[in-house]
C-alpha cells in the first residue's frame, strides 16, 4: 500500500484497471450490487488517491456518463440511486455550509426542501387554480427551469424569515428551534388544505408537470438510441442532477475559499474571537443559513417533478436528521465528504441493506441451509419476526454508533482539520 | 451506442437476467418504523395466499416466491423500491403499498413498466383516478365508504349534531371529509370537524366535544388511535356514539379501547366471518400459521394477491409460460374473484365496480361485532381524458 | 363563544398541568445528562420507551398474581425504572464512553450517535417484544381504581377563572401602560397599581359574566392523573435533593463544572456519569410507566414525539436546570392544551388542534428570544 503511495504511475495504473474491470464487470451484470459497489468504489479512489488530474476527470467522466447510464439501461434502479444520491448530495451540501463551515446546528433543513418542493408542486398542477383567479395551471412544463430558480429564491426568503428570530440564539437552543420551525413548516403543509386550499393537506399535490424532454429523445435518436419518454425521463434526471451537482459543488468551492467562507470558519471555531475580528455575527450567520436553504429549495422543485406528486410526509424531521447524519458522516465541512455522505447513506439505505434483505429472502425461499460445522441453520426456518426487511433501520443505528465510535471524523474529513490533526501531532 | 453496450454486455455472458421459471409477487408496505403493524399485515396476508397456491405452480414447474419489501412509509424509499422491482424481471405484480403518499409516486414507475399492482389499503380516489391501466385496488375509496357511513349515522341512528375528527393521514382525513359531505347533505350538522396527529393525549378534543355536545362522534382513523380515544371520552363522560371506517376493524381496536368498544360503530367491506366460511377458514390458516388473527389489510393484501394468482393461473396453465408484465396486467384488470371481502370485478379505472359496506356494530365489547347493515356502493366515476 | 372559553379554562389548565407534569418528568432525564455532559441525550426517548413497554410487561405478567393494584404500580415503576436505567448505562457504557475517551470536541458527533442509538433501539425493542409476543402494541390493562373519576369543588374552578383573569387584565394593563407612555413623559406605573387596576377589571368583568364563571364548571380528575401529579412531584423533589445535599449530588455537580479539576479532588467522572445516566434513566423510565398508564398504549415507537416534546420543555425552562425542566414542561402541557382546545373556536374551525403545536413552537421562540437562557435557567458567562 505504501509502495502504492509512493509510486503515482503505478497507482494510477493499478486504479485505471480498476475502474475498467469494474465497469465492465458492472455492464456484464448491471442488476447485481457487488460490481457496482466496486465501480463506485474505484470511481471513489480515482478522486482521492494522488494520481494526475486528466486520469482523474477521465475515470470520473466515463464512469459517471457513459459506464452507469449505459448499465442503466437494463437497470433503471441505478439511475434512481443517482438521482436520489443527487438530490440528497446537493442538499447535504448545503446543510454543509449551515453545519459544517458554520457550526451552526439545524435540525429544521427538511422545511427549505419542503418550500422548494412545493414551490413547483403547487404551479405546476391544477392545485394553482384553487386559489388563484387564473385558471391558467398547471403551467408548462418549461416554466420548470424558471421554477427552480424561483425556489431558490423563496427557499432563501424561508431561510432568512426561519433564521432572523432564531439565528440570535446559540447551541442547543438553535438545534430545537430549528427543529421546531422544521415542524412548523410541515404542519403548515399537512394543513393549509382550508380555509383556503394552498397544499391539498395530507392528500398531496398531483399530477405535477415534468420538463419537457422532446429535444432531449431527438437527440438520443441523433446518437442512434431510441428510447421511450419513460425510459427517457431517468435518463434525463439523472443527468440534469449531475449537472445541478457540479454546479453546486463549484458555488461551494468558491464559497469556501471566499471572504464569507472563512468569516463562517472563524465562526464556528471561536464565534468571540470572530467578533473581535470584525465580523458581523448575526449578518454572516443569516448569509449561510439562506444559501444552505437556496441548495435545499432548488432540489426540492427537482424533486416535485422526478416524484410527480408531493405530500407533507416526505419533508419529516427524520429526513432533517438523514440529512445532517449524511454531513457528518461525510466529514464536516468537507464538500467531498459532504457528498459522499450523501452517497453512502442512500445507497446504505434504498440499496444495500434491501439488497441483503433480499437476498436473506432468497436463502429463505430456496431453502437453504447454513453449516458451519457446529452450527446449522436451515433458513426456511426463519420466523416471521426475524424478516429481515424489518431490521434494516436497525442495521443502519448501529452504522452510525460504529462510525461516530471509530471515525469520527467522518470518511473525509475536512482538509483544515486534517492539517490541524497534522499539526498537533508534530 | 445501445449496440455497443449490448455486445459488450453480451460478450461479458449477461446471464443475470434470469429466464427461470420462477414467479414474484412482491408486496411493499412499511416493516419498520411506526406503521409496520399494519405493513406488515399486509406482508403476511400476501404471505398466506402465495403459500397455499404454491403447491399448484409447482405442478406446472413454477416456483411461485414472495418479494417482501420494506417502504418505510417513505415516498423516496417507495419509488427506489420500486425502481428495484421493476428492474427484477421475475417480479410480475405487486401488492401494496400501505400510504397514499407513497403508493402515487411509486405506481408512477409501475406504470410504466406496466407492473400490475393491487393495493389492498390506499382509498385516496387519486390512486385509480389517474386511469393507469395496471393499477388497481381492492379496498373502497373514501369518497365510497365516508358516505356509506354518513348515510347509516344520519339515516338510521339519526345522528344530529356530529363531531368528526381525523388523523390528518390522506386517509383519516380524506374519509371523513366524505362523511361530513354527506351528512351534511343529509341535513344533520357537523359541529365540529378536528384533524389532530396525537396518538396518546386526546384531552383537547374531548375538551371541545364537551363545549359542542354531540350526539355522535366520526373518527377518520385507524383503530390504534381511535381504541385510545373512545376510551379517554368515555373516561371522560363523552357518551356520544362513535363510528369509524375501516380502520376500525381490527380485534386490536376492542383490545385498547376495552369496555369503552361497546355500542360503536364501523363500516367495512370485510364480509363477517359467520357469513363467510372463507373468511373464517382464511382466518383460522393465518392464525395457525402467524400465530396472530388476521387485522385490518391482512384480509385485503390476501384477496389481492389472490386475484393476481387467480389471473396467473390461468395464464400459466393456459400458456405454459409466465406471462409478461403487459399481459398479466391486462389480465389482472379483467380478472374477478369471489374472495374473503366479497366479490370483486374491477371497472374501467381499477376500482371494484360495487362494493357491500358492512355496517358492524359492536353491541358487546367483544370483536367480531354484529352486522347491522349493508349498504351498496359502486365507485363514483371518473372521466377518463386518454387511457394511458 | 366567550362562555364556552370561560367554562372550559379550569378543565385546560388542569388537563395541561397533567400532560405538563407528564413532560416535566421526561424532561428531568434530558436535563440531567446535559447538566453534566453537555450532550443532547436523544436516545432519552427510548430510554424513557424501553421503561413504558417494560412496565407494560410487568402490568400484563403479574396482573393475575397481585391483586392489589397499587402494589402492582409501584412495582412497575420500579421494574419499569430499572430496565430502563440499565438501558441508559449500557448506552452510556456502549456507544457514549468510547467517545469521551477519544477526546472528540466536536459536540454534533455524539448527537449522531445519539439518533443512531436511538433507530437501534427502537427496533431492538421491538425484536424483543416480537419474538416474546408475536406484536409490539403493548397495552396497559385498565383498573377502576385508577380510572375512578372525581369531581373537584366548584370553588377551585371558579379561582383559577379569577385568577386567570386577573392574570390577563395584569397584562393587558401593563401593556396599556406601556402604550400610554408612549406617547406622553408619564412616570411607568408602580406594580401595585397595575394589580389593583387588573383586580377590579377582574370583578367587573366576574360581576358581568357571573352566570358562566359560578356555573357548574365539571372540573373532573382521575386518579392516575392524580397519580401522575403525586409522582412526579416526588421526583422532582427528591433528584432536588439528590444533587443539592447529597455526596453524589455534589460530585454530580463538580463533574458538571470541570471533569478535569473534578477528578484531580478524587472524584471518577466517568462512575459520576454512569450514576448520572443511572439516574436520568429510572426517571425516564418511571416517566414511562405513568404514561402508559394515563395513555393505555405504549409501542417501541412511542418515545419519539413526548422525547422531542420533553426535550422542548427542558430548553423552555432552562436546560441543565431541574427545576428550569419542571417549569418548561408546565409551561409547554398549558401551552398545548390551551392551544388544541382554543384555537378551534377562535378562528372558528380554520385553525384546528393541529397549530397546536406551532402555537407552542412559536411561544417557545418568543421567550428564548427575550430569555435566551430559558424561564429559569441562568446567564453563563461566555468562555473565553
Amino acid at each position: 500500500m505504501k509502495k502504492l503511495r509512493e509510486n503515482p504511475a503505478l497507482l494510477s495504473l493499478v486504479i485505471a484497471v480498476a475502474a475498467i474491470v469494474a465497469s465492465l464487470w458492472l455492464l456484464a451484470n448491471p442488476r447485481s450490487t457487488i460490481p457496482f459497489l466496486l465501480t463506485l468504489g474505484s470511481l471513489l479512489a480515482a478522486l482521492l488517491q494522488p494520481i494526475p488530474k486528466w486520469l482523474k476527470v477521465l475515470i470520473g467522466g466515463a464512469i459517471l456518463l457513459l459506464v452507469i447510464p449505459a448499465a442503466g439501461f437494463k437497470n433503471s434502479f441505478l439511475f434512481e440511486l443517482g438521482i436520489q444520491t443527487g438530490i440528497y448530495a446537493a442538499m447535504a451540501l448545503g446543510l454543509n455550509v449551515v453545519v459544517g463551515l458554520a457550526g451552526l446546528l439545524d435540525l429544521g433543513y427538511a422545511a427549505f426542501f419542503a418550500v422548494g418542493a412545493y414551490t413547483w408542486a403547487i404551479f405546476g398542477s391544477p392545485q394553482a387554480n384553487e386559489f388563484m383567479p387564473w385558471k391558467i395551471f398547471p403551467l408548462p412544463g418549461e416554466y420548470f427551469y424558471l421554477f427552480m430558480l424561483v425556489a431558490v429564491v423563496v427557499a432563501a426568503i424561508t431561510g432568512v424569515v426561519i433564521g432572523s428570530p432564531a439565528l440570535r440564539l446559540k447551541g442547543d437552543y438553535l438545534a430545537i428551534v430549528t427543529l421546531g420551525l422544521g415542524e412548523v413548516v410541515r404542519v403548515l403543509a399537512n394543513n393549509l388544505d382550508q380555509p383556503i386550499n394552498f397544499t391539498n393537506g395530507p392528500q398531496g399535490i398531483t399530477p405535477i408537470q415534468r420538463p419537457p424532454i422532446d429535444w432531449f429523445i431527438g437527440l438520443l435518436d441523433k446518437f442512434g438510441l431510441q428510447m421511450s419518454k419513460a425510459e427517457a425521463y431517468p435518463l434525463y434526471f439523472y443527468l440534469l442532477v449531475l449537472v445541478i451537482i457540479g454546479i453546486v459543488t463549484l458555488v461551494n468551492i468558491r464559497l469556501d475559499r471566499s471572504r464569507f467562507g472563512r468569516a463562517w470558519i472563524a465562526i464556528r471555531e471561536d464565534e468571540t474571537a470572530a467578533r473581535a475580528m470584525g465580523i458581523p455575527l448575526f449578518p454572516t450567520k443569516l448569509i449561510a443559513f439562506a444559501t444552505g436553504a437556496s441548495f435545499s429549495g432548488a432540489m426540492g422543485a427537482l424533486f416535485a417533478a422526478k416524484q410527480l406528486y408531493v405530500s407533507p410526509e416526505s419533508f419529516t424531521l427524520i429526513q432533517s436528521i438523514m440529512i445532517l447524519v449524511m454531513v457528518i458522516l461525510g466529514g464536516m465541512g468537507s464538500i467531498p465528504g459532504a457528498i459522499l455522505g450523501a452517497a453512502t447513506v442512500t445507497i446504505l439505505n434504498v440499496d444495500l441493506l434491501k439488497s441483503a434483505s433480499d437476498y436473506l429472502n432468497d436463502l429463505r425461499n430456496a431453502g437453504y441451509t447454513l453449516n458451519l460445522g457446529f452450527f446449522k441453520y436451515n433458513f426456511a426456518n426463519l420466523p416471521n419476526q426475524l424478516e429481515p426487511a424489518k431490521y434494516e433501520r436497525m442495521v443502519f443505528g448501529l452504522i452510525m454508533i460504529l462510525m461516530m465510535i471509530y471515525r469520527p471524523e467522518g470518511i473525509i474529513p475536512e482538509r483544515r482539520h486534517v492539517l490541524e490533526m497534522k499539526k498537533e501531532e508534530s | 451506442m445501445k449496440k455497443v453496450f449490448l455486445a459488450l454486455a453480451l460478450a461479458f455472458g449477461a446471464t443475470a437476467l434470469a429466464q427461470g421459471n420462477v414467479i414474484k409477487i412482491a408486496t411493499v408496505s412499511p416493516l419498520s418504523g411506526e406503521q409496520a403493524a399494519l405493513g406488515e399485515m399486509i406482508k403476511l396476508g400476501a404471505q398466506l395466499a402465495i403459500e397455499e397456491a404454491q403447491p399448484y405452480f409447482e405442478k406446472l414447474g413454477f416456483k411461485l416466491e414472495l418479494a417482501p419489501q420494506d417502504d418505510q412509509a417513505n415516498p423516496d424509499v417507495g419509488v427506489a423500491v420500486a425502481r428495484r422491482l421493476v428492474t427484477d424481471p421475475e417480479i410480475v405484480a405487486v401488492v401494496g403499498h400501505l400510504n397514499t403518499g407513497v403508493a402515487i409516486p411509486s405506481s408512477e414507475v409501475y406504470k410504466d413498466y406496466q407492473l400490475a399492482m393491487v393495493s389492498p389499503a390506499n382509498t385516496g380516489p387519486a390512486v385509480t383516478d389517474r386511469c393507469y391501466l395496471n393499477v388497481n385496488r381492492l379496498v373502497g375509496r373514501d369518497d365510497v365508504q365516508g358516505p356509506a357511513g354518513a348515510e347509516f349515522a344520519v339515516k338510521e341512528l339519526g345522528a344530529k349534531r356530529i363531531f368528526v375528527v381525523h388523523d390528518k393521514t390522506t386517509y383519516g382525513q380524506g374519509v371523513a371529509e366524505q362523511f361530513k359531505k354527506k351528512a351534511e347533505e343529509l341535513g344533520a350538522q357537523v359541529v365540529g370537524f378536528v384533524g389532530t396527529e396525537e396518538k396518546a393525549n386526546f384531552q383537547a378534543l374531548i375538551l371541545q366535544m364537551k363545549a359542542k355536545k354531540p350526539d355522535f362522534v366520526y373518527f377518520g382513523g385507524i383503530y390504534h388511535q381511535a381504541g385510545v380515544l373512545l376510551k379517554q371520552m368515555r373516561e371522560r363522560g363523552i357518551k356520544a356514539t362513535f363510528m369509524g371506517p375501516d380502520g376500525l376493524d381490527s380485534s386490536k381496536f376492542v383490545e385498547i379501547a376495552g369496555e369503552a368498544a361497546k355500542g360503536a360503530y364501523y363500516t367495512t367491506v370485510a364480509g363477517p366471518i359467520e357469513k363467510y366460511p372463507k373468511a373464517k377458514a382464511m382466518a383460522e390458516k393465518f392464525e395457525k400459521k402467524f400465530g396472530k388473527t388476521p387485522e385490518s389489510f391482512a384480509i385485503y393484501a390476501y384477496d389481492s394477491a389472490n386475484l393476481v394468482i387467480k389471473a396467473l393461473k390461468d395464464f400459466v396453465a393456459y400458456a405454459k409460460r409466465a406471462p409478461t408484465r403487459a399481459e398479466l396486467s391486462m389480465l389482472v384488470r379483467q380478472t374477478t374473484l369471489d374472495g374473503v371481502t366479497g366479490y370483486t370485478a374491477f371497472d374501467y379505472k381499477g376500482d371494484r365496480k360495487k362494493a357491500d359496506y358492512f355496517v358492524v356494530h359492536l353491541k358487546e365489547a367483544k370483536y367480531p361485532g354484529e352486522v347491522v347493515k349493508v349498504i351498496s356502493f359502486p365507485a363514483p366515476a371518473t372521466k377518463c381524458e386518454a387511457i394511458k | 363563544m366567550l362562555e364556552i372559553l370561560i367554562q372550559l379554562l379550569p378543565s385546560v389548565l388542569l388537563e395541561g398541568l397533567i400532560l405538563g407534569f407528564v413532560y416535566a418528568m421526561i424532561a428531568l432525564g434530558y436535563t440531567m445528562v446535559y447538566g453534566v455532559l453537555e450532550l443532547i441525550n436523544f436516545a432519552h426517548s427510548e430510554i424513557f420507551m424501553a421503561g413504558a413497554v417494560a412496565g407494560a410487561e410487568v402490568f400484563i405478567l403479574l396482573k393475575g398474581v397481585i391483586g392489589n393494584p397499587f402494589l402492582l404500580l409501584a412495582l412497575a415503576i420500579l421494574i419499569g425504572g430499572a430496565v430502563a436505567a440499565i438501558v441508559a448505562i449500557l448506552v452510556e457504557r456502549l456507544a457514549y464512553r468510547p467517545l469521551r475517551k477519544r477526546g472528540t470536541t466536536n459536540r454534533l458527533v455524539p448527537l449522531i450517535t445519539a439518533i443512531g442509538v436511538s433507530f437501534f433501539l427502537q427496533d431492538l425493542v421491538r425484536l424483543i417484544e416480537g419474538l416474546w409476543h408475536n406484536a409490539f402494541y403493548r397495552r396497559y390493562p385498565s383498573f377502576s381504581v385508577f380510572e375512578a373519576t372525581y369531581t373537584l369543588p366548584n370553588w377551585i374552578g371558579v379561582l383559577t377563572i379569577l385568577a386567570t383573569l386577573w392574570l390577563a387584565f395584569w397584562v393587558i394593563a401593563y401593556f396599556g401602560d406601556w402604550l400610554v407612555r408612549l406617547f406622553s413623559k408619564k412616570e411607568r406605573a408602580a406594580g401595585r397599581t397595575l394589580s389593583i387596576v387588573a383586580a377590579g377589571l377582574t370583578l367587573v368583568f366576574a360581576f358581568f359574566y357571573r352566570h358562566v364563571i359560578f356555573a357548574d364548571l365539571g372540573m373532573t380528575i382521575q386518579m392516575k392523573s392524580i397519580l401522575v401529579i403525586v409522582v412526579s412531584l416526588a421526583m422532582l423533589y427528591g433528584l432536588n435533593w439528590l444533587v443539592h445535599k447529597t455526596k453524589l449530588g455534589i460530585a454530580i455537580r463538580a463533574v458538571a463544572q470541570d471533569a478535569q479539576t473534578a477528578s484531580l479532588m478524587g472524584i471518577d467522572p466517568d462512575v459520576i456519569v454512569s450514576r448520572t445516566f443511572l439516574i436520568g434513566g429510572f426517571l425516564g423510565g418511571v416517566a414511562g410507566v405513568l404514561f402508559g398508564l394515563l395513555y393505555t398504549l405504549v409501542h417501541p415507537y412511542v418515545g419519539f414525539i413526548p422525547g422531542i416534546k420533553a426535550f422542548t420543555a427542558a430548553v423552555l425552562g432552562g436546560i441543565g436546570n431541574i427545576t428550569g425542566a419542571a417549569v418548561g414542561g408546565l409551561v409547554l402541557g398549558m401551552l398545548e392544551m390551551l392551544g388544541g382546545t382554543y384555537l378551534t373556536f377562535l378562528t372558528n374551525g380554520a385553525m384546528g388542534t393541529e397549530y397546536k403545536d406551532i402555537l407552542a413552537f412559536l411561544i417557545l421562540i418568543f421567550i428564548l428570544l427575550f430569555r435566551p437562557q430559558g424561564i429559569i435557567g441562568q446567564q453563563l458567562g461566555e468562555k473565553v
